[in-house]
């Protein structure tokens, strides 16, 4: 009876972990999977395959090359992976996909430190830089059973040829051309909502992300119905709005930081001269981040001005 | 008003229909000066006197000090120096039994008919403040000139988990709590006295509300079970609505908050004469064999209660000192049951490894579940860099050391340890 542990209190901590958060995330997201496959058809798997399975390898040899701690299993790749994955057209090459992953991981993620010290969101960052690279490639919608080439609802808007638009009842249930992960709206709220009762997210930086981009495309533009299903807001707004190191801490700073997002979506939508906003949005709120937390600091209880 | 909310954190209350029962008289009893903050007291018998039950052994020092009396009698086998319960030394007498435990023949009850004899009695009655943070109580209840005192809060919360001793108080000594709210009413005389029970100790609050039934200024207030309800800061606010503002005292804000069973001893004393020498001790945790509440003399080593409770399970690797949250890890089982002991724990091996720390991935739980609104992922990030200007401007000095921060922490980062180091580095920056 002499040799006890002594540690700090307290001594009992919440089963809550960051792999049970990601796990959380990763559940989330499977019906968007078994939408994009039911939409897309197995491509839409074996894109996503190849992400999580690349994002994973690109962690484990950049800690091994560093001699760092191996955190491959806390499951943070594997989010950042799907999240990519969803970020991209069904018929993107697959070494254009694996290069997209090396810009996450390494690039956006380990480079700055690992997880939870990254300042922008790798999945978000690496689309960006694809879309730049291989414009062509990532801006190449097809639409299957036909596997025609089809614009999306946000570039028919865009070109102003609103009586081509899909019904809104396609929107929802996502059988319209995309990114392979954002199209079903109706997948993706069932997983915002599964995150909302699990408390992993809170509901101020989506629903008012949602909410603003709404408003000011029901008050400046047209079909906001459109806006709300035909982009990547939804998949946005509760899966990369809500990325923990990328996004303010408090709630307050969160409400800032939705309605931001839904500012320069709108902007960048219907001014800009590309016809989708979201991954833009989220990465320009990640910079602004830092000054967001400096002036939501919270209020102490009883605390006094200096 | 918003109430301050908290933590479900798990109860454990398992012992709480437990009946303390009196260990056997230990042979040998390790008797601390220093089990109260403020001055040590000062021994006044020496090595070879007999000592009998009760009678006083080291005197208070000064008006924040509490005397200390013997728990068993016998002869004073040692005064030295030895390890507490905090990790510290302090000077410790040891008395050797004589197996007749004799009562002190000087023990009567004192008198007490003024405010004055009241805070005398109370002093000499050797209570400090049961609830943990061992301030005697005496210093507590004399009032500055002035002072405009509206609340006195008695603290039955007991919102840590496993403890139930402060339960059992309330249930087996209601009479006691009772009075002894009497007498801060009459000798102190604020405008109201209010007992602050978490609902999930329903008798007690059943037992307490049928004496105050009809006594006017005297309340019982139900408190949702949540950590940390019994905080002295949150007890104040989430019952009177009163905000302690940073630097300030209790009394400013017109409230004192005393803890019940700090209540019953001095309530006890008053009316037999009994002080301080024993007490109520839960003694629980996945490596004891049969958990239970016991009544041991102040001063025996923490052995003795665990072998009285069945022993200990092989595989026992923590031993802690009060409750999970913000108990005291104790390096062995040797170290003396203290004036503020409400429970001992020991955790099996599978509970007393602290978890693995991984990074801080920025979520957010600690600041939202802060009872006090503070930012411990900030704070941490401001003590790494050892940015004075920062920590003060996020004001750790304010942090209740609840420890809600490290509970939450998915990446199990040792947060309330942080603040604590956090709080001493800008105190000694400021000397």
């Amino acid at each position: 009876m002499n040799n006890m542990t002594v540690s700090f209190s307290p001594h009992i901590r919440d089963k809550i972990t960051t792999n049970r958060i990601m796990i959380d995330v990763l559940i989330a997201l499977f019906p968007a999977f078994i939408a994009s496959v039911w939409i897309f058809g197995p491509r839409a798997a074996l894109i996503t395959c190849v992400c999580v399975i690349s994002c994973v390898v690109f962690e484990w040899v950049y800690q091994k090359l560093l001699k760092k701690p191996v955190t491959v299993n806390d499951y943070s790749a594997c989010v950042t992976g799907v999240l990519l994955a969803y970020n991209l057209p069904v018929g993107i090459p697959i070494w254009q996909a694996i290069f997209g992953c090396a810009i996450a991981i390494v690039l956006v993620k380990q480079l700055f430190g690992g997880i939870g010290k990254n300042f922008a969101n790798p999945a978000l960052t690496a689309r960006v830089v694809m879309f730049l690279a291989f414009s062509t490639t990532m801006t190449t919608w097809v639409q299957l059973p036909d596997a025609v080439s089809a614009a999306t609802p946000l570039m028919l808007m865009a070109r102003g040829e609103l009586e081509s638009l899909p019904p809104l009842w396609n929107m929802i249930v996502g059988t319209r051309g995309g990114c392979l992960g954002e199209t079903s709206s109706i997948a993706l709220l069932i997983g915002g909502l599964y995150l909302l009762i699990r408390r992993v997210i809170t509901w101020h930086a989506p629903v008012t992300f949602i909410a603003t981009t709404f408003i000011l495309s029901a008050i400046f533009g047209t079909a906001p119905m459109y806006h709300l299903f035909g982009g990547g807001l939804i998949l946005g707004a509760f899966f990369m709005a809500t990325d923990y190191p990328t996004t303010p801490q408090t709630n307050k700073g969160r409400i800032i930081f939705g309605i931001g997002c839904g500012i320069f979506t709108v902007i960048i939508r219907l001014y800009g001269n590309y016809p989708e906003g979201v991954s833009f949005a989220i990465l320009f709120m990640n910079m602004l981040v830092p000054y967001i937390n400096k002036f939501t600091l919270t209020k102490p209880l009883g605390g006094l001005k200096k | 008003m918003k109430k301050i909310n908290g933590l479900p954190v798990p109860h454990f209350k398992n012992t709480a229909g437990y009946m303390p029962e009196p260990i056997p008289t230990p042979s040998e009893v390790r008797l601390p000066m220093k089990m109260h903050s403020g001055k040590p007291a000062n021994p006044v018998v020496k090595v070879g006197d007999e000592v009998k039950i009760g009678q006083l052994i080291a005197e208070a020092v000064g008006a924040v000090s509490s005397p200390v009396h013997a728990s068993i009698s016998g002869k004073i086998k040692a005064i030295d120096t030895n390890d507490i319960i905090t990790g510290q030394k302090s000077m410790s007498i040891v008395i050797a039994s004589d197996d007749i435990q004799t009562v002190y023949d000087g023990i009567t009850p004192p008198t007490v008919t003024n405010t004055e004899e009241f805070i005398t009695a109370v002093g000499d009655s050797g209570v400090v403040g049961l609830g943990g943070a061992g301030y005697p109580t005496a210093p507590k209840l004399t009032l500055k000139e002035g002072t405009n005192l509206d609340y006195i809060l008695i603290n039955g919360a007991e919102c840590e988990p496993y403890i139930t001793s402060d339960t059992r108080t309330m249930v087996d000594q209601t009479e006691y709590v009772f009075q002894g709210a009497q007498m801060l009413k009459e000798y102190l005389g604020p405008k109201d006295i209010i007992i602050g029970i978490e609902n999930n100790k329903p008798e007690a609050i059943k037992k307490l509300r049928a004496l105050c039934q009809g006594i006017a200024g005297i309340s019982v207030h139900e408190l949702p079970s949540l950590y940390p309800q019994g905080e002295r800061k949150v007890l104040v606010y989430n019952i009177t609505g009163r905000i302690v503002p940073e630097g300030a005292r209790l009394t400013d804000v017109g409230c004192i908050v005393v803890n019940c069973t700090t209540v019953a001893v001095f309530a006890e004393y008053i009316k037999t004469g009994k002080p301080l020498i024993s007490r109520c001790v839960t003694v629980d945790g996945s490596a004891v064999k049969s958990p239970k509440n016991v009544i041991a003399p102040i001063g025996t080593p923490f052995r003795e209660l665990f072998d009285f409770c069945g022993g200990l399970k092989d595989n026992v690797k923590k031993i802690i000192h009060g409750g999970p949250m913000m108990g005291k890890a104790v390096p062995n089982a040797d170290v003396p049951v203290e004036k503020i002991t409400n429970a001992i724990l020991a955790l099996s091996e599978k509970d007393a490894i602290p978890p693995r720390v991984s990074p801080c991935i920025k979520c957010g739980r600690c600041i939202a579940k802060c009872p006090v609104n503070l930012m411990p992922s900030y704070i941490e990030e401001a003590y790494e860099l050892k940015k004075l200007d920062l920590l003060k401007e996020y004001k750790v000095n304010m942090c209740l050391e609840c420890a809600c921060c490290s509970y939450l922490c998915p990446a199990k980062r040792p947060l309330a340890q942080v603040m604590t180091l956090a709080k001493k580095m800008l105190w000694e920056a400021k000397k």
